[in-house]
């Protein structure tokens, strides 16, 4: 049983204005998707009645689940409709999806970001739709007079013992008044009929059809697009500009000065980013540039430095080291890296004096209302952000940076506004995957690895190692030494922050130790963990077991004992999001350029719930994390100017690099945990560590 | 500003814009045809492709000047129920992740077949290789061109 006070405001009955039943007008089904919508089973009904936050049922039985957070390619918009359509029994295919929109009374954590959004709502969503069976459960018995607990319940029908029939759409008006369960029965994962079964993207007919869905395609009655000039170089300041041929740019409406940046105000996008380059600009650099070479220095310098305060200092490494009888010690660098979603950044936003309305792709819109509220000094609840679908996250939309310029521009013009960001300027605009640096330095003696000293530095995230992660807690002396790195290049997370850079220096460091030891690479971590079982030093984060069953997986399906001419293989483990993932690259080296011809990926992230989206986010992980690891760089000149600004300088993998991903997933009945990030960490570690650096 | 009368998915449409507007960006500010869409605007990553008389082009860099008679058939109107071979089996192989780039690779896929119903391994990865995308869906995206060249 699970209480229903998890949030309960979300199964309190909807407000008057939704409440008891709405109707809705013929263009209501553009607005949702559904597996099938040209064959959806039940008729489109009259009238729906909002059961709780979560989900409405229409007098047809057809459901609207209401998917709460935002969809950023990680495919949340199916598989969390799909817990509350599990518990509340209903055929997927009745099901019909809706976004849900910023709505803190009734949603917790509304955020896509750090492989979250299933495992923190997983109850909540489970509850919602058990709760909605319930109450529908208990107005048919008490309509037959019979008691709930000897009623069934079967793909949205419930059966009375005597073989009465009713379904959710005959049940729902009357449910949707019904005293809310204090106390409802979860399914035993044995009995999911919708839950680790394969469903398709519910999107899928609008996006292949190229129907309206994401932020860039808004358009709204009396909206002008702006595009936005920054400086170009980080900590540079603006003088001046000259306008006068960006003004003369037919399709300009205006251009205005905001802080140290230029907005062109055109009737639609192409003048505004015309215009844009004919405005010429004076700017100031600051008295100390941060380039690349100046930026890489500085942290190799705190790299070999140890701060006062460890973040982790286990028994002496000092005594560890002195008494070593050798020492092996390297350091890595990681660079700057944009994120480069496929949509470049942009919001719709009007700035009224009754209210304001935003429109468009974040990840984090809670948030960012607040940062919105705190600018305008305008209470919340005079803002909304409607929620679209967004053309790719990676961690770029979790800053609102781009929302407050699109709301500074509405302002100051009064006018809605559509900001719309060129690909230089997604490239070029900062938020970057901060640089890092990672010293490593192990003792061995009498053959066994004694210490293990990691100390990295990155530019203002603030954290560059986790102290908690593996091989933390196995090794008597363990230090750890977090660095930061002020800098006037800005940062943000980026799919599988930290994680990204760290686990490919220590993966790489621990084959190295590995070869050192004479011992082959899984094994060494293999008997690393095994002979910390019940000795475990200190706090760690990762799980012993799943962590030795992951790596015997990829072990068995990589053929890791086998040799192929020509072909290298190279391993490498990760944990990061709560899930443990293990990797074995295949990189064939005899034919001219080392190529990556195929990944081995072992995961263990509890229960799967849509097979089908896992495979895609395990692959995509791999592919991705390969082309970053492969081609991603981004530097910045002798001025700070960051000298790749679109993807001609700038390269991502396409489909002649791609491998082959072949993924295995640990079968589980625990709750599920992160899988848009985790297989990305280790992809780095295992080509590395396969000869092609 | 000079008008420009052209074919868009058999409709004759009309745009008034400057002669150096890109045909992506007429398609989506004048036409409300949002499906094609904008991704770098240097023809490097394929998010805008349509076909030009059945010839897959990147529409951020042709100037609507260039069109003329040219028949020009977007993402809206490469079938009227979604169901292009290509469509159908990226349905089926459950492509997309965010979908961005989608509209793009589908276009570029439905342009190497129609001009090569057959084509091997290699020449799929050669067509496709022009159409970036961020997601990393390449091998359900390489499946699904596989599949639609079976089908047909
Ligand atoms: S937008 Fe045209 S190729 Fe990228
Ligand atoms: S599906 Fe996201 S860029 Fe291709």
């Amino acid at each position: 049983m699970i209480k229903t006070t998890y949030n309960r405001r979300s199964f309190l009955k909807v407000s008057a204005a939704t409440g008891g039943g709405m109707l809705l007008g013929f263009n209501w089904l553009a607005g949702c998707s559904t597996p099938a919508q040209a064959d959806l089973a039940k008729a489109l009904p009259s009238q729906w009645y909002p059961i709780n936050a979560y989900l409405k049922i229409g007098d047809t039985g057809l459901v609207t689940i209401i998917s709460p957070n935002p969809e950023i390619g990680q495919g949340v918009k199916t598989s969390m409709p799909m817990i509350v359509a599990e518990e509340l029994d209903v055929e997927w295919k009745d099901v019909v999806v809706e976004q849900g929109n910023l709505d803190t009374g009734a949603f917790t954590r509304q955020v896509a970001g750090g492989s979250q959004s299933i495992r923190q709502s997983w109850d909540g969503l489970r509850t919602a739709g058990a709760t909605a069976r319930q109450m529908l459960l208990e107005t048919a018995a008490a309509r037959w007079g019979v008691a709930a607990s000897a009623c069934t319940v079967a793909n949205g029908i419930i059966t009375s013992p005597t073989g009465e029939k009713l379904g959710y759409g005959e049940l729902a008006a009357e449910a949707a008044t019904a005293t809310i369960p204090e106390e409802v029965a979860l399914k035993d994962p044995k009995d999911y009929t919708i839950i680790g079964k394969g469903k398709r993207n519910v999107d899928i007919p609008a996006i292949v059809t190229g129907k309206p869905l994401y932020g860039i395609d808004t358009q709204r009655e009396g909206m002008v697009v702006a595009a936005m000039m920054r400086p170009p170089g980080f900590g540079q300041t603006l003088v001046s500009f000259d306008d006068s041929a960006a003004r003369a740019v037919e399709g300009v409406i205006d251009v205005v000065r905001i802080g140290d940046k230029i907005a062109v105000i055109a009737s639609s996008t192409w003048p505004a980013f015309k215009a844009k380059k004919l405005i010429q600009a004076t700017w100031k650099s600051p008295e100390l540039i941060h380039s690349s070479a100046y930026i890489s220095a500085e942290l190799s310098k705190l790299a070999q430095q140890r701060t006062d305060k460890p973040s982790r200092n286990d028994g002496d490494v000092d005594e560890a080291f002195a008494a070593a009888d050798k020492i092996l010690e390297r350091e890595y660098e990681g660079p700057f890296l944009p994120h480069n979603c496929m949509e470049p950044m942009n919001f719709y936003a009007d700035v009224r004096d009754d209210a304001v309305e935003l429109h468009g792709p974040i990840q984090t819109p809670e948030g960012t209302r607040k940062d919105v509220a705190e600018l305008l000094g305008r209470p919340e609840s005079e803002i909304s952000i409607g929620l679209t679908r967004m053309g790719g996250g990676f961690g770029r939309r979790l800053f609102s940076d781009f929302v407050i310029e699109a709301v500074e521009i509405s302002r100051e013009i009064k006018k809605p506004v559509k900001l719309v960001y060129t690909r230089e300027d997604d490239m070029t605009a900062g938020v970057y995957r901060p640089a890092a640096t990672y010293r490593i330095k192990a003792a061995i003696k009498e053959g066994q690895l004694s210490a293990y000293h990691i100390s990295g530095a990155i530019v203002n995230l603030g954290l560059a190692v986790f102290p908690d992660r593996f091989p933390a807690g196995l090794i008597s002396n363990y230090r750890v030494d977090n660095h930061n790195f002020e800098s006037p290049v800005t940062f943000g997370y980026w799919r599988a922050p930290i994680s990204n850079y760290l686990a490919t220096a220590d993966q790489m460091f621990q084959d190295e130790l590995a070869k050192e030891l004479g011992k082959d690479p899984i094994e060494f971590r293999l008997e690393l963990l095994r002979n910390a079982k019940g000795k475990v030093v200190g706090e760690i984060e990762y799980d012993l077991d799943k962590s030795i069953r992951v790596m015997e997986l990829v072990l068995e399906k990589s053929n890791w004992d086998k040799t192929e001419p020509g072909v290298k293989k190279g391993f490498s483990y990760y944990y990061s999001h709560n899930t443990h993932v293990a990797e074995v690259a295949h990189v064939r080296h005899d034919d001219g350029e080392p190529r990556v011809e195929n990944v081995t990926c072992a995961i263990e992230c509890g229960i799967v719930v849509n097979p089908m989206g896992a495979m895609q986010q395990a692959q995509g992980g791999v592919i991705d994390g390969l082309g970053h690891h492969l081609y991603g760089r981004l530097t910045l000149d002798a001025e700070g100017i960051p000298e790749q600004n679109n993807f001609h300088q700038f390269r991502l993998i396409r489909m002649k690099e791609t491998p082959q991903v072949e993924v295995h997933f640990v079968p589980s009945t625990e709750s599920p945990t992160g899988l848009g990030e985790p297989t990305l960490p280790p992809i780095s570690g295992a080509v590395a560590n396969a000869g092609m650096a | 500003m000079p008008s420009y009368s052209f074919l868009v998915n058999g409709e004759s449409r009309t745009a008034t814009v400057d002669a150096d507007t890109p045909l992506l960006w007429v398609l989506r500010d004048e036409l409300q045809l949002v499906g094609t869409k904008f991704g770098c605007g240097i023809a490097q990553c394929g998010a805008c492709t349509v076909h030009l008389d059945g010839v897959a082009v990147r529409s951020c860099s042709l100037p609507i000047s260039a069109v003329g008679e040219q028949k020009v058939t977007t993402i809206e109107g490469l079938s009227e129920e979604g169901d292009h071979p290509v469509q159908v089996a990226w349905k089926e192989h459950d492509v997309p992740q965010c979908g961005y780039c989608q509209a793009g690779q589908i276009m570029t896929a439905s342009a190497l077949l129609a001009k090569n119903p057959n084509p091997t391994e290699e020449e799929i990865k050669s067509a496709m290789n022009g159409n970036i995308c961020r997601c990393g869906t390449y091998l359900r995206i390489f499946d699904a061109v596989k599949a639609a060249a079976q089908s047909r």
